[in-house]
């Protein structure tokens, strides 16, 4: 980082100037994972873009149908209003990253660009369908998370692309994130779920994290329990649950590697997808 | 109080009633700079002009070297000096024990991170990549990485794969008993995983010596080991302590101050080296790995026949306080009780795996893991309480260790077991408890009713201060004078090479002062080795009872000189001549103190009005004796005893675990800071509980796989229990105030509880440390 050209933009536009500018410049934005990176010597970009001024990167605007959250929206205002009603489990995930220091720090925009597979907005963002704007030196574009993230700590973000805002559609029922590390706070996730039910479409979207090399849906546990559930009185039943939970385990792809095991992860999630959607729906009697 | 009537204002100031003494707890002299971020740490240091030092380490596991090549290094501009195993002026090696371990590795490299070189250069980045310009040719060999194998395979190091087997044969090999219980257990690698990064900066000096600014644990064996190394006399190497950020074992070997030396020495410039975390892992000894087999022996009614234990410990490659450390595993593998007939095995072996030294528990961890799981297995084999079984077998005074040694001094076994136990268990966890306070945290993955309890016991026994025969002593110099103040109130400066690692003896050192002279206003200089001799190290529980003797001893001394200037004042007889409370008394006249209470007594202050007194004393604790071949010997000067009890909350089909609470009885001899020994007690458990169910090293195949505090897990304020604790006093015969040690049982015994509480909690055995989730989860989830 000796020498390193640091631009400090205001707007999104500058921002994408200031990258085109410069070849090899990387966008920083709370630098929880782009300094351990430099840190750990495996970064070392020529000049640095700090987004840290850039106003209109940090907002939340609410309409009836949808969020948009800007990319340098920290960890802590996710947690809080207006996004703890309207999205429960995106502010829950909020809540279990890292440290009160972290969750200050740290971005969505970041947490999406890293796209580790422990990344804890990732299972729901990839639950609700959610949308990235990117905004590059030819224009905007609005691609899904699914589309987005391509591999383990891989995206198609561009090198000259800046993350504007990430869209998610509201969905009117509850909302559950879970989160299994081996430590009470400040942890890696080794196995994630996201379980949103959505009381007016009937339909139950389920997002995994830590389980596969990209956030992953778990398809055929969400049909699964779009059936099992009695919409009416909310309610599920314990196989029904116990099947859900079933399905989601088999929807996982997992290693094993100096965290966990493949099959731990396999078995956690499993436990916590059954868990998450008796939370959201009472368990028939 | 018998100077109470006296007049004038020195009686006030150094009479009877300065605070802050020994039993007091006064808060800590750099307490409020730490809490403000404004105290200084060795990675603060700085000099103007001064070069940065980075270490070039292995990649490999074991190697040979071919050769290496610094000129790619010394072509980068800003690179000073880049020295290997050649420069070393002095002896290659270096070790505590006997120097087995290359400054730079030579010919072949033993262990992954092992240093290779390192270079100065006038910028961190550009020593960084120098660093990485180096060519090194290695040619990669086979690692022996297992400790078993160790034993019998061809040696890895000219002084072999056997660091020490230590055999303890007591009572009647063959005795047996009805009931007998048998376990194979393992303890990972811990880490001390201190927050502040070894760093130190050398600076040439005119005499061709060097100035050495560093953290560590012993100034004076650092002092030796690097004079050795650069071929220097030792009074040509000055260390002087720097802020340290924590310790607990693992600033006792060398690190980087060798380096940092020779780059100073031969650039002519300041030198500065601070480890990044990742190297931090890499760049001191560990606490060993253990791999123990018991058998135990017990009468119908539950009295200990025989204890039989096979411990393997592993050394990595080079020796460090290995031989030290596996004498307590096997001096201490029965634990605190009654043990009359004992076949004990203890190895330490070399590998390919990182080194290993002390770590607070120093051997005594190891083995409480697993005479504590065997007491248990015990009582349920009779049919028995835990707790109860244990008060059966308590060691009590006058009794016996396996090594033969009679306990001579406190042993209030029974005593805090019984305090641990009376401790009011905590209440259920409710549906309304915060979701953080349950197992999983953060993480909100359980619900009230998913949570099982378990409750555990555990209970623990290690010495105080260095063990075997070894000379262990502690310095300290004490100077009072007239201070420069209108009152002139005496000023009592101490100064130590003791080693604050954060235990707190700067606090003490002035309470000790206030106590034995009762003069208020106590310094503390700097710790370095060119004013003081050396104090020992800061560890092995034993700064409290050396250098706290040796300040001791150098106030009696100070005393007995005050006493002779008044008497020489008064003309009477030093006989004649009492201290007390900062005062020379006179005892032989019995004079009516109304009116005239001169020539009955004179303050501190007046007596140094014509001079000061300073005197510098050696303090050396009660000889002991190494052990024979038979393990035999009386090998320890005192011995501290712990009981835990641990509460936890458990997710069953999760595995995940909290620990609630922690509730303690600890041995403590005599409490000279109550608000220091609770600290102590609550970082031991920290580091206990961390053990049991986070914290590892993970080797596979000799290299570290998680060398980063993202991966290597410590406690959080979610994880860590609360802590109840009673301190048991009993006054230990010999040792200053009667204080015992009181920084290592809270690491021994806690994590132990916690085991066994995990055990309660879910019927499982559970023989290795740290637990993870999956060894829970996988035999009794859904
Ligand atoms: C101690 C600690 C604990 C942590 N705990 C957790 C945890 O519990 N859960 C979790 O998910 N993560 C955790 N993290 C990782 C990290 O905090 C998150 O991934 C965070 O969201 C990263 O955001 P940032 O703003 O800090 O990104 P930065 O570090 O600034 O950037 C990360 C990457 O994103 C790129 N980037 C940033 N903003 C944009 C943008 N607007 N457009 C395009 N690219 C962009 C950067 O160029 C860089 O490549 C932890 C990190 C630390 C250090």
């Amino acid at each position: 980082m000796r020498g390193a050209l640091v631009a400090q933009p205001g707007t999104v536009d500058e921002a994408v100037a200031a990258l085109a500018a410069t070849p090899g410049a990387q966008l920083l934005a709370g630098g929880t994972d782009f300094c351990v990176e430099v840190n750990f010597g495996m970064r070392r970009p020529p000049a640095v873009v700090a987004l840290r001024r850039v106003a209109e990167l940090r907002r939340i605007e609410m309409t009836p149908s949808q969020a948009v959250i800007g990319a340098c929206t920290t960890y802590a205002d996710m947690g809080g209003e207006p996004l703890a009603t309207a999205f429960p489990g995106l502010a829950a995930a909020a809540r279990t990253v890292g440290s009160p220091q972290i969750r200050n720090a740290g971005t969505l925009g970041g947490n999406v660009a890293t796209a580790s597979p422990a990344g804890d907005t990732l299972p729901l963002l990839v639950a609700l369908d959610a949308r990235m704007r990117l905004r590059g030196p030819t224009g905007e574009r609005t691609v899904s998370l699914s589309e987005l993230v391509t591999g383990v700590k891989r995206t198609g973000i561009a090198p000259d692309e800046v993350l504007v805002d990430v869209v998610i559609d509201r969905r009117p029922g509850p909302q559950e994130f879970l989160k299994v590390g081996t430590r009470n706070a400040m942890v890696i996730a080794i196995a994630s779920v996201a379980v949103v039910v959505d009381v007016e479409s009937r339909e139950v979207r389920v997002g995994l994290g830590s389980v596969a090399p990209v956030p992953l849906r778990a398809r055929d546990a969400e049909a699964h329990a779009r059936e099992a559930i009695d919409w009416d009185a909310l309610s599920v039943g314990e196989a029904g649950a116990a099947r859900f939970g079933e399905l989601v385990a088999s929807a996982c792809a997992p290693i094993t590697d100096h965290r966990s095991t493949a099959e731990y992860r396999r078995h956690a999630v499993q436990v916590i997808a059954r868990r998450a959607l008796e939370r959201c729906v009472r368990r028939a009697c | 109080m018998p100077a109470s009537s006296a007049t004038g204002v020195s009686q006030r100031v150094t009479g009877g009633e300065v605070r802050d003494r020994v039993g007091d707890s006064p808060s800590r002299p750099d307490g409020v700079q730490k809490v403000r971020g404004e105290f200084a740490f060795s990675s603060d240091l700085w000099m103007d002009a001064m070069l940065w030092g980075k270490t070039l380490r292995s990649p490999h596991v074991a190697a040979r070297i071919r050769a290496i090549d610094p000129s790619p290094a010394l072509a980068i501009p800003g690179v000073r000096a880049v020295l290997t195993a050649s420069d070393v002026p002095g002896r290659p090696t270096f070790g505590l024990e006997d120097p087995d371990q290359p400054v730079f590795a030579d010919d072949v490299v033993r262990y992954h991170g092992e240093p290779v070189a390192a270079v100065a250069a006038d910028h961190p980045e550009t020593a960084r990549a120098a660093a990485l310009a180096i060519a090194v040719d290695y040619e990669p060999i086979a690692p022996l990485v297992d400790p078993e194998e160790a034993l019998t395979a061809p040696p890895i190091h000219p002084e072999g794969n056997l660091f020490r087997h230590v055999a303890i044969r007591h009572g009647d090999p063959h005795a047996h008993g009805d009931v007998v219980v048998e376990g194979t257990y393992e303890v990972g690698m811990q880490d001390q995983a201190f927050l502040g990064l070894e760093s130190g900066l050398a600076v040439p000096a005119e005499d061709g010596g060097v100035d050495l600014y560093v953290a560590t644990q012993w100034l004076h064996v650092d002092r030796d080991q690097i004079a050795a190394s650069l071929g220097l006399p030792a009074d040509r190497v000055r260390l002087y302590l720097s802020g340290v950020g924590g310790a607990f074992g693992g600033r006792e070997d060398v690190s980087l101050q060798i380096h940092l030396c020779m780059l100073a020495l031969r650039t002519g410039r300041p030198v500065k080296m601070v480890y990044s975390r990742d190297e931090s892992f890499f760049g001191h000894v560990h606490r060993h790995p253990a791999r123990m087999w018991y058998r135990h022996h017990a009468t119908r009614d539950g009295d200990l026949v025989k204890v039989e234990a096979r411990i393997v410990l592993d050394g990595g490659a080079y020796l460090s306080s290995s031989r030290a450390v596996i004498s307590n595993a096997a001096c201490f593998a029965p634990g605190p009780y009654r043990v009359p007939n004992a076949v004990i095995d203890g190895y330490a072996v070399r590998t390919n795996n990182p080194p290993c030294g002390a770590m607070r528990g120093f051997g005594a961890v190891q083995a409480c893991f697993g005479h504590e799981a065997q007491m248990d297995k015990l009582a349920v084999a009779l049919s028995m309480d835990p707790v109860d079984l244990r008060l059966r077998n308590a060691l009590e005074r006058f009794d016996r260790l396996v090594t033969g040694q009679v306990l001579t001094g406190a042993v209030p076994v029974r005593e805090v077991i019984r305090a641990a136990a009376a401790h009011p268990l905590p209440a259920p966890l409710g549906p309304d408890d915060p979701m953080l306070a349950r197992p999983g945290g953060a993480g909100a993955t359980a619900d009230a009713a998913h949570v099982r309890r378990g409750v555990g016991f555990a209970v623990s026994v290690k010495n105080v201060a260095y063990s075997e025969g070894f000379d262990d002593y502690a310095t300290a110099r004490l100077r009072i004078e007239a201070g420069l103040d209108l009152d002139a109130a005496p000023v009592a400066t101490v100064t130590v090479a003791t080693a604050e690692v954060g235990q707190g003896f700067v606090t003490l050192a002035q309470q000790i002062v206030r106590e034995e002279l009762g003069v208020t206003r106590v310094v503390l200089a700097p710790a370095n080795t060119v004013d003081v001799g050396s104090a020992g190290s800061s560890s092995a529980s034993r700064q409290t009872w050396m250098s706290g003797g040796a300040l001791q001893r150098a106030c009696a001394v100070v005393r007995r000189e005050l006493i002779t200037r008044a008497a020489e004042m008064w003309e009477c007889p030093v006989a004649c001549c009492r201290f007390e409370n900062g005062m020379v008394v006179r005892v032989d006249t019995v004079t009516d103190v109304g009116d005239d209470a001169e020539g009955v007594h004179v303050s501190v202050g007046e007596l140094l009005a014509h001079g000061h007194v300073e005197t510098e004393e050696e303090y050396h604790h009660a000889p002991t004796k190494a052990l024979d071949a038979m393990g035999q010997g009386d090998a320890h000067l005192s011995f501290m005893f712990a009981a835990h009890r641990a509460v936890v909350d458990l997710d069953p089909d999760l595995g995940l675990v909290r620990v609630v609470q922690i509730a303690t009885g600890q041995d403590v001899g005599r409490a000279l800071h109550p608000v220091q020994v609770i600290g102590q007690i609550e970082g031991g458990v920290a580091q206990g509980v961390g053990l049991a169910v986070m914290e590892e090293i993970v080797v596979s195949e000799g290299r570290v796989r998680n060398p980063s505090f993202t991966d290597y897990l410590l406690p959080t304020v979610l994880d860590m229990p609360e802590v109840v604790a009673t301190l048991v006093e009993e006054p230990e015969p010999g040792a200053p105030y009667g204080a015992k040690g009181v920084g290592e049982p809270p690491a021994i015994s806690s994590g132990p509880a916690v085991m066994a509480a995990i055990r309660n909690a879910t019927g499982l055995s559970l023989t290795r440390v740290p637990v993870h989730p999956e060894d829970i989860a996988r035999s009794t989830g859904s």
